[in-house]
């Protein structure tokens, strides 16, 4: 283990090339043919999981004819009255009823039976039945063993920069395939400062990339970004999502909260690269640290953002459990990769997590004095932690509070947080997850598959914080490194991220997956050193160009032969606009503001019940032109354009978005004033620069796409441009109805129609694929 | 040429152009659907494979029906709020007799009360202030504050036996829309979207209306999330068509941009995606340029179906005066009818105002009065045109109300709490049996007679489109989820 740790802080910079392998020399597999050697965690536990589990499985209580197939103990059980048969009986496929009703065509004895509405298809069968011929051997679910380090392979031949292109390297060798070139630089300085800050570099910025051919070039741009203030904004905005981060408290009449400050202290942890642990420690437990600073008590909020209802005559303890759930659940998500949420009502189905264990982890998080259901639109719902003018002159000085935050009436801004009850409330078992069914009582405790919950920890939050970052837990840190592998590939390695359990996808590289996770922990949990780590590899860097051939041979781009085309998100889609035109204001935190969406919204919606939330206000002046990360969050109308672009709703914990493309998304970039405003404010600073046109149109080009304008696209553009001169001449575009949308004013310093053909050009622009995509 | 035989013209030559030059890279099938017919899905993300025939917007995941489909699409007229059954359709004499007295123990059986109820000192009996009457050939009981209702009474079938568990609006009306009382799961029009796709190029498969009652205009707010397609593509959420300058969000092209130089930048975004498609080869981008077509003509699609100046004035005589002002239940109605002749597969209509806790009488004589003649003029509409043998309506709300006043009872007034146990719906159309299902006690406040769940309500929904319940599920997370959980059975007694 130490030979290959030792390794990685030598291969992060220079990687040693191992022994030349031909192409020639290597195998193609067929995806539908049967393997020879049938392997239990890559062939037959998806099959047992997904089609035998639900009445099979690991829920003691829906076990159907007392054939559990979770375990080989289970599965090799004696059956029947005279236990005299064996659904499984290794090496003997004939011996096994499990082989005979697989393939049984007679509905009464099939397996699974018919009205399940599951079944086999002949593939699977054949792998069921190969696996008993083969000694029927199980193995411990993969995730749950803990992380191990392999031998670093030696991958390809002349390519690589560090070790995450070897593991690459030899799953591509393996696969007969052949990793891509690098990007041209011009793609490369793009994707990686999209990637960092979720801004685009500059027509500058990328020129001086381009020219600088020192070995040295991308290295240092990947540092300054990495240190940049928005590479931590654009950290905080995907801790948003799995915080389920809103400004509202998100039932019935969705109150407006105050929740701000924390997240003025997510992007502080960011900028000072907090390492992982302690970052998520402070969420956890930092009421409940020795001493603990108001710094750490505000980090608790993490377990506070979750909805809370106002709505009258609810019964307060029936929600009050779905707010201990909702932490239950979003802990599951977010840090162990666990569906907790499936062992509420019983046993849960495919993993080992039994309805008990879900109450003993719930009982962590049911110990504070809450209410379930808060009557008065203007009360914080308790425990909060009240912020007052000396504290962000002090140790609270990265929350941005304006001075009128503090004329309320306590003088402060009062935020939720986490507070132990000192009378601690007694946890029970909820039959069927019902609040108003306790039965048996429960301690805290952790699933013991993943790792039981060690006898010296606190029986409390903090000890469970610990538990998470005990050096035998086997998911903390895969889970981590493989949501941080997804912001850069589109997919985890493990592409469930969301769900290490039984049901969830196998990684599609196991040893390298264990390698980054180990080393994160080696590493002190030390975030940017892997995101460097990630970035600075040959693998991240090649080409995103899609060949016929590497189409057929990998649709889904699990071998990465390739760099994924990624749609950017719905936050940097607006913000790059906002940057490009110069309108971006670059302050951080604060209160969330309220830039332009469509009128009316909120109110044709809204109820009776009044306050801040009942109607949209539009911002004025800079809260048009924040980043998203400060877009204000109503949780039951959230911002539409947003919602069009797939950001999560901030309902639940949400670990992984979807990219979609839809029509709808189509008429966002169309017709929003915010991208025409951007338009126009781009075509302003183009203008400012006194270049001939055809520069101006280069300069466009490269601003929205960042690519450098070949011949052909030069072409293109001056005929786009020429087009809209027309439109404009013929009165297809009324200029100064057109030229006057959004609250900013242009000074137009050449004359109105050039003017307005060359905003409309810039308008065309930020609707292409290239600019809403990184390459 | 017709404004749409030019944008079929140009969708043509775009598909075609496209086509050839994605067979001339030699990629075959991968997009092909994102491009036949201007589909808008790209098989390649979704996990959502189409079948790739047909010539619709959306294809559904469903590559066959598990029995005959009796419609084709749905009109779900929400009264949200909780529209009390006690003075609409269960008719309750007994509540005039005995009213004043205390709701015997013996009928309530301590089941749980809401918050805003549960600490009265007593639950006085309060009967309906108006009368009831049956009409045509069905038993059902309709009363007197839905006259227009009472014309269409052979078409409809009234359930009085509608229970579910949720007794709060918000988890409520989840519940009856996504079948899980909290928020997170698709909805039904998401799920049908997902299963059945669109049967219309230029309009969104789910489109949704909402208006505002005056029993009580300031009441329950809704939440956008009822018509989001929960853990489904986000091609599946429901489109809200509006009363507003922008007709669907985002619709109107810029302010002194007109339609011709709209046309001339999308031509110039699609040569420059292609362009990109020849340097990357990703078949997303030809998806996008599929998207930014379907944008195009529902920019024409759109007002077009919105725009209902040429409806005669029969038309509008039937569905009463508020059907000139946009935004009404009423103008919602005919738009629904407007969308069913376009085969928009699921329309959805929210009416807020039912929420009466307290001076019920009058307030519910006005909320009637709002949804009764459109409501019933729909129907008629339907039938006329033919539409009613394939389309479901649906009427109905989230819960019903107590049979014991909230508040004071007074000589002219009362109120009443939420009542989860029993209600009122009703539907009409393609495969219902008019008439009248299930019944409660004489108190109105049990079921004694065919109960019909929440989850049943949307199993039959689902039948009648030739999908069963069971077999028809998205797998997220590990589970297979179904639009009625684990339950829910098909209501056979109600279907012709």
């Amino acid at each position: 283990m130490g030979a290959a740790l030792l390794g990685f802080f030598i291969l992060i910079g220079c990687y040693q090339k191992g022994p030349v392998i031909r192409t020639s020399e290597l195998s193609t597999v067929s995806a539908e043919a049967i393997p020879e050697s049938i392997d239990f965690t890559f062939h037959v536990k998806p099959i047992l999981s997904d089609r035998c589990f639900k009445c099979h499985g690991p829920d003691q209580n829906a076990i159907e004819a007392g054939l559990s197939l979770h375990t080989a103990e289970g599965a090799y059980k004696a059956l029947g009255e005279n236990a005299d048969h064996f659904a499984v009986v290794p090496f003997e496929p004939q011996k096994s009823t499990m082989v005979e009703r697989i393939f049984s065509e007679d509905a009464a004895i099939q397996m699974p039976p018919p009205e399940s509405n599951l079944s086999l298809n002949s593939r699977e069968k054949e792998i069921l039945k190969r696996w008993i011929e083969q000694g029927a051997v199980y193995q411990e679910h993969w995730a749950f063993e803990p992380p191990q380090l392999t031998e670093i392979p030696e991958g390809i031949s002349d390519w690589g920069a560090n070790v995450i292109d070897a593991f690459i390297g030899q799953k591509l060798m393996e696969k007969g395939m052949l990793p891509s070139p690098k990007a041209d630089k011009a793609t490369l300085i793009r994707r990686v400062t999209l990637d960092l800050t979720g801004l685009p570099p500059t027509p500058e910025e990328i020129k001086a990339f381009i020219e600088d051919d020192s070995a040295e070039a991308y290295q240092e741009v990947v540092s300054r970004l990495l240190k940049s203030t928005d590479h931590a904004e654009h950290m905080a905005a995907e801790w948003m999502s799995i915080s389920r981060y809103a400004d509202t408290h998100g039932y019935q009449d969705d109150f407006e909260r105050i929740m701000w400050p924390w997240r003025d202290w997510v992007i502080h942890a960011y900028q000072e690269n907090m390492p992982y642990d302690e970052f998520v420690i402070n969420q956890l437990a930092g009421d409940l640290l020795p001493n603990a600073t108001k710094e750490q008590i505000l980090a608790t909020g993490f377990n506070r953002n979750h909805k809370i209802t106002y709505e009258g005559g609810v019964i307060p303890e029936e929600y009050r459990v779905e707010y201990v759930e909702d932490r239950t659940n979003t802990f599951g998500t977010a840090f162990l990769g666990l569906t907790m949420e499936c062992a509420r009502c019983h046993d849960h189905k495919y993993d080992p997590i039994s309805q008990e264990e879900h109450f003993e982890l719930f009982s962590f998080f049911n110990n504070l004095n809450e209410k379930g259901l808060v009557s008065d639109k203007n009360e914080i719902p308790e425990p909060y932690l009240s912020i007052r003018p000396e504290d962000v002159e002090s140790v609270l000085a990265f929350v941005n509070a304006p001075d009128k935050a503090f004329e309320r009436e306590s003088k402060s801004i009062d935020v939720m947080v986490m507070k132990e009850s000192p009378n601690i409330r007694d946890t029970y078992v909820l039959n069927r997850g019902m609040y108003d069914q306790p039965t048996e009582k429960v301690n805290p405790g952790t699933p013991d598959r993943v790792l039981t919950f060690p006898n010296e920890l606190p029986k409390n939050r903090f000890g469970l914080a610990q538990w998470l970052f005990h050096q035998d837990n086997p998911l903390t840190s895969r889970v981590a490194v493989n949501r941080l592998w997804q912001r850069f590939f589109g997919a985890g390695i493990v592409a469930t991220s969301d769900d290490f359990g039984n049901q969830g996808s196998l990684p599609t590289h196991p040893e390298l997956l264990d390698f980054l996770a180990v080393s994160f922990r080696e590493q002190e949990w030390d975030t940017r050193e892997m995101i460097r780590l990630i970035v600075s590899s040959e693998t991240y860097q090649q080409s995103s160009q899609i060949t016929p051939e590497k189409l057929e041979r990998d649709p889904e781009n699990k071998w990465l032969a390739r760099a994924p085309r990624l749609r950017l998100s719905a936050e940097v889609i607006r913000d790059q606009a906002l940057a490009m035109s110069g309108l971006l204001v670059k302050e951080v935190g604060g209160p969330s503001v309220k830039p332009y969406q469509p009128e009316g919204i909120w109110k044709e919606t809204t109820g009776g019940g009044g306050g801040s939330t009942a109607r949209y206000v539009l911002g004025s002046g800079d809260d048009l032109y924040r980043k998203s990360l400060y877009t204000f969050w109503k949780r039951t109308v959230p911002p539409p354009s947003m919602l069009s672009f797939d950001a999560s709703n901030r309902d639940l914990c949400t670990v992984k978005t979807r990219q979609t493309n839809t029509p709808l998304q189509a008429l966002v970039l169309l017709n929003d004033p915010q991208m025409i405003e951007a338009a126009r404010g781009l075509a302003q600073r183009v203008v400012s620069k006194n270049l001939p046109l055809e520069q101006q149109l280069s300069y466009l080009y490269t601003a929205t796409t960042g690519a450098l304008a070949q011949t052909e696209a030069l072409a293109q553009l001056q005929l786009l441009y020429s087009d809209m001169l027309k439109q404009v001449k013929e009165e297809a575009v009324e200029t100064e109805q057109y030229l006057s949308i959004g609250a900013s004013k242009s000074s137009i310093m050449t004359d109105q129609e050039s003017f307005a053909a060359l905003a409309l050009t810039a308008h065309t622009l930020l609707n292409l694929d290239q600019t809403i995509t990184r390459s | 040429m017709s404004e749409k035989k030019i944008i079929d013209e140009r969708a043509l030559i775009l598909n075609r152009r496209s086509f050839l030059g994605k067979t001339a890279m030699g990629i075959g099938g991968i997009g092909l659907a994102s491009l036949l017919g201007g589909s808008f899905f790209d098989p390649t993300k979704a996990p959502l494979q189409t079948s790739l025939g047909g010539g619709a917007g959306v294809k559904g995941v469903l590559d066959g029906l598990h029995h005959p489909a009796k419609i084709k699409r749905v009109i779900y007229l929400f009264q949200s709020g909780g529209p009390s059954q006690l003075e609409l359709f269960d008719y309750k004499p007994l509540l005039n007799t005995r009213r004043g007295e205390d709701l015997p123990e013996s009928i309530r059986k301590g089941q749980r009360l809401t918050g805003m109820t549960s600490g009265q000192d007593a639950f006085p009996l309060v009967g309906s202030q108006f009368g009831f009457k049956q009409y045509g050939n069905n038993p059902a009981w309709i009363s007197d504050i839905l006259p227009y209702t009472a014309k269409v009474a052979d078409d409809i079938c009234v359930i009085n036996s509608m229970y579910t568990e949720a007794i709060n609006h918000d988890p409520a009306v989840t519940f009856f829309q996504t079948g899980s009382q909290q928020p997170g799961r698709p909805s039904i029009g998401s799920w049908l979207s997902y299963g059945l796709g669109s049967e219309n190029d230029n309009l969104p498969a789910f489109t949704v209306l909402l208006s505002r009652g005056t029993g009580r205009p300031l009441s329950q707010p809704l939440y956008t999330r009822l018509w989001g397609n929960g853990f489904l593509h986000s091609l599946h959420q429901g489109v809200q068509f509006r009363a507003a300058k922008d007709p669907v969000l985002y619709l109107n092209d810029p302010n002194g941009m007109h339609k011709d130089a709209k046309r001339v930048m999308l031509d110039h975004i699609a040569a420059l995606n292609e362009s990109a498609y020849s340097d990357y080869g990703d078949p997303e981008i030809q998806s996008r340029i599929a998207q930014y077509e379907m944008a195009y003509r529902m920019q024409t699609s759109v007002p077009e179906v919105m725009n209902t100046a040429n409806e005669p004035d029969y038309i509008y005589k039937m569905y009463g005066a508020d059907a000139k002002i946009p935004g009404t239940f009423a103008a919602n109605c005919l738009l629904a009818r407007r969308l069913a002749e376009q085969d928009v597969r699921f329309i959805q209509l929210y009416h807020m105002g039912w929420d009466q806790h307290d001076n019920l009488p009058s307030a519910i004589s006005r909320q009637a009065k709002d949804v009764d003649q459109a409501s019933a003029a729909l129907i008629m509409d339907l039938k006329q045109r033919g539409l009613l043998e394939d389309t479901l309506v649906v009427w109905g709300g989230e819960f019903g109300r107590t049979n014991y006043s909230q508040g004071t009872l007074t000589a002219d007034n009362y109120g009443r709490d939420h009542h989860p146990r029993s209600f009122s719906i009703y539907l009409a159309g393609g495969g219902i049996k008019p008439g009248l299902y299930g019944k409660t006690d004489e108190f109105g406040y049990n079921i004694v007679e065919n109960p019909v769940h929440v989850h049943d309500f949307q199993a039959t929904l689902l039948h009648l489109f030739g999908i069963d319940h069971e077999k028809f599920t998205y797998k997220y997370q590990g589970r297979r989820f179904r639009l009625t959980d684990v339950e829910g059975h098909v209501v056979h007694d109600i279907l012709s």
